[in-house]
C-alpha cells in the first residue's frame, strides 16, 4: 500500500471541555489527490489537520497514513510521511536563521550532514527562497516567511503535505506564486482554507466540513458551484463563479 | 514598549554580528566559553577595593571586540543601559563606608568610593565580556558550545527555546500595547485592573504561541534534543586561543601589571 494514502475512519475528536470538534469523519485520499478541505470557521478543518500531522491522536476512529495508523508509537513514520504547513508560518518558524529552520527536520531525522545540506538546498530553491537562507525567519515579509514554511515542510521529503490556510494574509502577487508553486508539487496534497478560488485553481477534489463532520465529498468544481451546499456550510460562492467580470476573463484565458 | 523591542531587536543585531565570519567569528564556541568563564572568574575574585589591577582586563575586551569587527558603540550602549543595575548594588556604599582611603592632593576619597568604583569596573568587565561572547560567537553556537563543554542537553534546549520566546513575549506584548493605546485616549497608565488583565492576556497569549511553535517542532520530529547543523570543530588555533587568554589572564591577576609598567615607564624617563 502505498504511503500516500490517507484513509479516515468515524474519527471523532471532543476537545477537554467537552466541545465536540470532529463527529465521525470519513474518508479515504488517494496517491497524488490534491483535496480541498472547506467550512466555516468551527467546522473543524484545523483540528483534522493536527489528526493528520498527529499533532492529535484520534481520541475514537482510525486516522491511518498508508498502512500506518496515527498513534503515538507510529509518530516519528508518521512526520516523516506528512509535511505540515501551519496557518501561520511565525508558529512554524523558529531558529536563528531560515537554514537552519529548514535543516531543522532533516537533523531530527538523524541524517548525515552533506544530505542534510542537500535537502536544505532542494527545498529552498523549490520555493525561490535560497537568496534568504542565512536571514533570520522573523525579518521576512509575508511571502518570504510561507515560502520558507513549506521548505521547512519540503526538506523532510513527505509523501503527503497538509497545508493549512496557506494564503492567508498573502497579497494577491503572492498569493499567485504560491498557487503556482502548489501546481509544482506533485505530494498528495491536503490544502484547508476559506479561499475557495485557490481551492478551485489547486485541488481536483473537495471536501465541505460542518460542525465536525462531512457534510459533502466530491469535484471541486461541482461542490463550489452548488450554491445551496456552500450557503448551508456557511460558505459562498467563489469569486470566479459570481460573475465577477475581472475574474470571468480570467476564467476565459486559462 | 517600544524600547523593550529596539532592545531585542539589538540583541538580535548583536547576535548576528557573529556571522560575518571575522577572526573571532571562527573560534570554537567552547574555546570562546572557556576564555570568557576564566575572564569573568578573574574580574570578580579581585578583593573589593581594587581599582588599578582591574584597568589592565580591559585589553581582553577591547582586542576582541576589534578583531570581532563589533561597532564600540553598540557595547557601550549596552553597558549603559545594563549600568543601573551595578550603579543600585553599589550605589549605598559611599553612603555606608566612609573610612578615609586614598588622599589625592586636598582631597580624601572613602573606600565606600573605591568599592563602589571597583563594582563599576567589575561590572563594566563582565558584561562587555559577555558581549563579546555574544557578538563574536553567536548564541546557538554559544550554547552549542556549551552542550559540547558537557552541560546538560535539557538546559542548553531551554536555553535556545527561551531565545526564542523571548522575543515571541515581546511580540504579543507590543500587539497588545498596541491595542491598548488605540482605545486609551492616550492615557499612559492602564490602571490596575486593565493592566492586571493585559499581564494575563500576555501569558495566556504567549503560552499558546508555545504551543503552536511545538506542535510544528514536533511535527518535524523534534525529541526533545534541539540539533543544529553547525558541526563544532576543535582545531589547533582554539587551543591557542584558550592558552593565550589563560596565561594573559594568570599573568594579569597573580602579577602586578600596572605597577609593573609604571615602574618601568619611570625608569624609562629616568
Amino acid at each position: 500500500m502505498s504511503h500516500h494514502i490517507v484513509e479516515v475512519k468515524d474519527l471523532i475528536y471532543r476537545y477537554p471541555d467537552g466541545t465536540p470538534a470532529l463527529a465521525g469523519v470519513t474518508f479515504r485520499i488517494e496517491h497524488g489527490e490534491s483535496v480541498g478541505i472547506v467550512g466555516a470557521n468551527g467546522a473543524g478543518k484545523s483540528t483534522l489537520l493536527s489528526h493528520l500531522s498527529g499533532c492529535i491522536i484520534a481520541q475514537s476512529g482510525l486516522v491511518a497514513i498508508g498502512e500506518i495508523p496515527v498513534t503515538k508509537k507510529t509518530l516519528p513514520d508518521i512526520r516523516r510521511a506528512v509535511g505540515t504547513i501551519f496557518q501561520d508560518p511565525n508558529d512554524q518558524l523558529f531558529m536563528p536563521t531560515v537554514e537552519e529552520d529548514v535543516a531543522f527536520g532533516p537533523l531530527n531525522m538523524n541524517l548525515p550532514a552533506e544530505e542534510v545540506e542537500r535537502r536544505v538546498a532542494m527545498a529552498l530553491s523549490k520555493v525561490n527562497a535560497l537568496h534568504i537562507r542565512k536571514r533570520p525567519p522573523y525579518r521576512l515579509s509575508g511571502g518570504e516567511k510561507r515560502a520558507a514554511a513549506i521548505a521547512t515542510a519540503l526538506s523532510m521529503s513527505p509523501d503527503i503535505l497538509v497545508l493549512d490556510e496557506p494564503t492567508a494574509a498573502l497579497d494577491p502577487r503572492t498569493r499567485g506564486l504560491l498557487i503556482d508553486l502548489l501546481h509544482g508539487f506533485t505530494h498528495t496534497k491536503i490544502i484547508a482554507s476559506h479561499d475557495l478560488d485557490m481551492i478551485l485553481d489547486v485541488c481536483k477534489r473537495t471536501i465541505v466540513m460542518y460542525k465536525g463532520a462531512v457534510m459533502a465529498d466530491g469535484a471541486t468544481e461541482q461542490i463550489l458551484a452548488d450554491i445551496e451546499l456552500l450557503h448551508r456550510s456557511g460558505l459562498e460562492l467563489p469569486m470566479r463563479m459570481q460573475s465577477c467580470p475581472k475574474c470571468a476573463g480570467k476564467d476565459k484565458e486559462s | 514598549m517600544a524600547m523593550l523591542n529596539t532592545v531585542l531587536g539589538d540583541i538580535d543585531a548583536l547576535d548576528r554580528l557573529s556571522s560575518r565570519g571575522g577572526i573571532a567569528n571562527r573560534i570554537d564556541p567552547r574555546a570562546m566559553l572557556i576564555a570568557t568563564a576564566l575572564f569573568v572568574l578573574a574580574v570578580v575574585s579581585y578583593p573589593k577595593y581594587e581599582i588599578e589591577n582591574l584597568l589592565p582586563f580591559f585589553v581582553y575586551p577591547i582586542i576582541m571586540i576589534s578583531l570581532g569587527a563589533v561597532p564600540f558603540g553598540v557595547v557601550a550602549r549596552y553597558l549603559l543601559i545594563a549600568s543601573p543595575f551595578a550603579v543600585m548594588v553599589g550605589i549605598f556604599n559611599p553612603l555606608l563606608d566612609t573610612r578615609e582611603m586614598i588622599v589625592v592632593g586636598s582631597i580624601s576619597i572613602s573606600s565606600g568610593w573605591i568599592s563602589f568604583i571597583s563594582i563599576l569596573l567589575r561590572f563594566s568587565l563582565s558584561v562587555s565580556g559577555a558581549l563579546v561572547l555574544l557578538a563574536c560567537t553567536g548564541y546557538v553556537r554559544t550554547c552549542a558550545g556549551l552542550a559540547g563543554l558537557g552541560a546538560p542537553r535539557l538546559l542548553v534546549t531551554q536555553f535556545l527555546l527561551l531565545y526564542r520566546f523571548v522575543f515571541i513575549l515581546a511580540d504579543e506584548a507590543y500587539r497588545m500595547a498596541r491595542a491598548h493605546s488605540l482605545r486609551s485616549r492616550g492615557a499612559r497608565n492602564p490602571g490596575v485592573s486593565v493592566f492586571a488583565s493585559l499581564a494575563g492576556h500576555l501569558l495566556i497569549r504567549a503560552y499558546d504561541r508555545g504551543l503552536r511553535l511545538h506542535q510544528a517542532m514536533l511535527a518535524r520530529g523534534f525529541d526533545g534534543t534541539l540539533r543544529t547543523n553547525r558541526e563544532l570543530r576543535w582545531k589547533p588555533v582554539d587551543t591557542l586561543f584558550v592558552v593565550v587568554c589563560a596565561s594573559f589572564f594568570a599573568a594579569l591577576r597573580f602579577g602586578n601589571v600596572s605597577r609593573t609598567l609604571g615602574e618601568l615607564v619611570m625608569e624609562t624617563q629616568r
